[in-house]
């Protein structure tokens, strides 16, 4: 009996403990990103310390980790410009004979994502930290090793990492510093968040109305979903959304794709994924399963504003490129994801959507979201992708529209209800 | 490590030419060209390699396992006309590019029946626009969707008779009309159109079982009369031969009968639409094997199910082409068939001859990791 009381008074105490933990990562937390997911998402080990954030974040941004002094992470990833380089695909050592086949993702809320790199070949950020480096047209260092000697004949690194580490520099340890900076870096506190937590006017009516198309005839919830369950704005998954179709000769490449099931080591992926046209395999290059053929992870939308150009190879110059490409149900293959399909949105949803994915924007890069967006809006005119008449079902076979919602009442469901009413 | 430095391409090159140099080493029938069924074929005998370019190592296959030639199917689209409704019809088109892209070209196109959804001229009209399309011959069967509306006249006048047989590379094919049913329209007065709409719905008590006939019967006897019976023989049944689910149809009452009148045959298989999902039988000497909609994914019955059946999972609503598809069948050299699933979306899946003559002892399909429904 004691000895259970003891066990229950102990349990008691870790509750509590875990309980006062969580509360003070909340505090410390922007609003909208969730204590529960950073205590899934960073293990205890990898915790992001001051010394190692530090040290992390002198790497992120030395350019001698690359091996002609010329690139650094921040030169594809620039904090300045929300962790993007604003480039269709990254300038590399290489630049300009050669150019890496993908656009620079952000490093916002990167700590979140279940896997890493636009095909997911990389399990955390500390693997996904070190290839980078290895690639010859990225960073173009030799080996690992060469990274390591780099790295330790330099003064100041070698006086760091003793202290950090207590030993000299490992390659390991460089991606764990570089993680740990990154593990800082989140993508909150956006106008959304405020109108989430319950100031209704914390976002426009256009945003407003956005919302309610997203999660509606917009079709965007289902792969970008926002919810208890889901709160990255993206389902972690792969998809074929007709991107890769760009390219002239994907479908013989997916086709040849399909009788070709092969296997290789994370760097010659990583080097195909970067360097040759099979880029354009998508996922397929790591799982070698037919389905993944063109399919990319569906990345979060927080601060999209500030990160065009968009998709995996940087080829839609702004959103409302983007919109139009889903309103045509995207580029027909034959592994077009079964989700796609037209979505006869009016160009006053277009606004009304963008609007919305404005508001994803996290304060600190208001400014920045405001130049970005400006811009944007000052080439609304030039529209590559836009297809009205298959967007509106009036040419082609690309599946049922959706009904078109009252604009005095959009759609109610997904849509934040209080009082039992819809908002307004 | 540093030694040679080659470039990925040039690797990948050089692999995979000497991967197509070993093939052409093999006898050309001995290993699996058609693109999917290789990948399929592969996961379901893991053969996946795990490293280097190396496609599929099918070519030590045993005797009488060796793939003979290959037909495609597509069963099932349930048209409606394309201005009501073109998801349908978008799904068509899709199984169609997907035949038409087959390197070879297989040998035939199936069509499993159901072209129609409610019998209507228009909706047949428009299948056969379809199916034009195909660049193989296709092989053409009836299913209930495209009989109830004039109990078969505008499809005949399309497509010729509902019950026929061929050979084709010494394998005797029979296309059953299995969907017929006894009169229940007289009796209740129902117009042409009520009967229709009442065979089409799932789950209801109104409407006959489906069966072969007496007629269908006498017919199938008098066709195998003169082949012999050591021939392989594949017969084309849009419900499944046999009894799974009587509430939905899925079902033919006669199965009995049209079992006994195959058994002579060591070697037969049937392939049926109508069912929608992955679905493996064997009684006796009768493999049987389900093909995929491209319109929709059936659930599996509450009960009935045959044991062999590896069930594919719950489809993603939202994906119009989740469990949905279409797929090849390779006839072996045996006379017996492996059967490939094409699920769109999902990775292909490949039911083997010898995972039904092994009783599912060996080279079971690939099992699902979620839960079925």
């Amino acid at each position: 009996m004691p000895n259970r009381r003891k066990a229950l008074v102990l349990g008691g105490a870790t509750l509590a403990g875990l309980a006062c933990l969580a509360a003070a990562l909340e505090e410390r937390l922007p609003r909208g990103v969730s204590a529960v997911l950073y205590e899934l998402a960073v293990p205890p080990a990898a915790a992001p310390t001051p010394d190692r954030v530090a040290l992390g974040d002198k790497l992120f941004n030395d350019k001698r980790l690359s091996v002609n002094d010329q690139v650094s992470c921040a030169t594809c990833h620039d904090p300045a410009r929300g962790f993007v380089d604003h480039k269709t695909v990254p300038d590399g050592v290489a630049a300009p004979a050669q150019r890496p086949q993908r656009n620079s993702p952000t490093v916002l809320n990167a700590m979140f994502n279940a896997t890493q790199f636009w095909d997911g070949r990389a399990p955390s950020l500390e693997e996904q930290a070190k290839l980078p480096i290895l690639n010859p047209i990225e960073m173009g260092q030799k080996s690992p090793d060469d990274v390591v000697a780099k790295v330790r004949a330099l003064p100041e690194y070698r006086e760091a990492f003793s202290r950090v580490f207590g030993h000299e520099a490992t390659y390991d340890d460089i991606a764990a510093a570089i993680a740990a900076f990154e593990r800082t870096q989140y993508a909150g506190d956006a106008p959304f968040d405020r109108f989430v937590a319950g100031d209704e006017k914390a976002i426009g009516a256009a945003a407003r109305r956005g919302w309610g198309l997203f999660n509606g005839k917009g079709r965007c919830s289902d792969c970008h979903a926002f919810s208890t369950v889901s709160p990255l704005f993206s389902d972690q998954k792969f998809h074929n959304i007709g991107i890769a179709a760009h390219k002239t000769d994907f479908i013989e490449l997916a086709r040849k794709a399909a009788s070709t099931v092969r296997a290789g080591d994370l760097k010659q992926v990583d080097e195909l994924a970067i360097q040759t046209h099979f880029s354009e395999l998508g996922r397929f290059l790591v799982t070698k399963q037919a389905n993944d053929i063109g399919a990319f992870k569906t990345p979060g939308l927080r601060n999209v504003a500030i990160t065009a150009p968009y998709m995996h190879d940087g080829s839609l110059a702004t959103l409302w490129d983007v919109m139009d490409h889903y309103n045509k149900g995207g580029v027909p293959n034959p592994n077009l994801d079964g989700g796609m399909q037209r979505l006869g949105l009016t160009e006053a949803e277009i606004d009304d959507l963008v609007a919305f994915m404005e508001s994803l924007t996290s304060s600190k890069f208001a400014a920045l979201a405001k130049q970005e967006m400006a811009r944007q809006r000052a080439r609304k005119s030039v529209r590559p992708e836009r297809e009205t008449a298959v967007a509106m079902g009036k040419q082609g076979h690309l599946g049922d529209l959706a009904p078109t919602p009252d604009p005095a009442r959009p759609a109610a469901f997904g849509v934040l209800v209080r009082g039992g009413t819809s908002y307004e | 490590m540093s030694k040679g430095p080659k470039s990925i391409e040039t690797r990948h090159y050089e692999e995979r030419g000497a991967f197509f140099a070993g093939l052409r080493h093999v006898s050309r029938r001995s290993f699996v060209k058609l693109a999917g069924l290789s990948a399929g074929l592969a996961m379901a005998k893991g053969l996946v390699t795990p490293h280097g370019f190396q496609l599929v190592q099918v070519a030590s296959a045993a005797e009488g396992d060796r793939p003979s030639f290959t037909f495609a199917y597509v069963s099932d689209t349930h048209l409606y006309p394309a201005s009501l409704n073109d998801r349908f019809v978008r799904a068509a088109l899709k199984a169609v590019d997907d035949v038409n892209a087959l390197d070879p070209q297989p040998d035939f196109v199936l069509f499993g029946g159901d072209l129609a959804q409610l019998g209507r001229k228009e909706e047949l009209d428009l299948g056969r626009q379809i199916l034009k399309t195909i660049k193989a011959p296709v092989h053409m069967m009836v299913g209930e969707h495209d009989w109830f509306l004039d109990l078969g006249e505008y499809w005949r006048g399309l497509f010729g008779p509902a019950q026929h047989s061929f050979d084709h590379k010494g394998v005797h094919f029979v296309t059953l009309m299995s969907v017929q049913e006894k009169d229940f329209w007289t009796a209740r007065g129902m117009t042409p159109a009520e009967r229709m709409q009442t065979v089409a719905g799932l789950d209801n008590g109104v409407q006959s079982r489906f069966e072969v006939g007496e007629e269908g019967r006498a017919w199938l006897k008098r066709d195998l009369e003169k082949v012999d019976h050591q021939t392989p023989l594949v017969v084309f049944s849009h419900s499944p031969l046999y009894k799974y689910y009587r509430p939905w149809n899925f079902w033919t009452e006669d199965a009995e009968e049209v079992q006994a009148i195959l058994k002579p045959f060591p070697h037969v298989t049937v392939i049926h639409g109508h069912t929608h999902q992955l679905l493996t039988n064997r009684i006796d000497n009768i493999q049987f094997h389900g093909m995929l909609s491209t319109a929709w994914p059936w659930p599996y019955a509450p009960e009935g199910l045959p044991k062999l059946t590896i069930q594919m999972n719950r489809a993603d609503p939202f994906d119009q082409f989740d469990g949905c598809g279409d797929g090849a069948v390779e006839v072996l050299e045996s006379g017996l068939v492996n059967k490939l699933y094409n699920l769109w979306d999902r990775n292909p899946v490949a039911v083997r001859a010898s995972y039904l003559t092994s009783g599912g002892a060996k080279d079971a399909p690939p099992r699902t990791k979620l839960p079925s429904f």
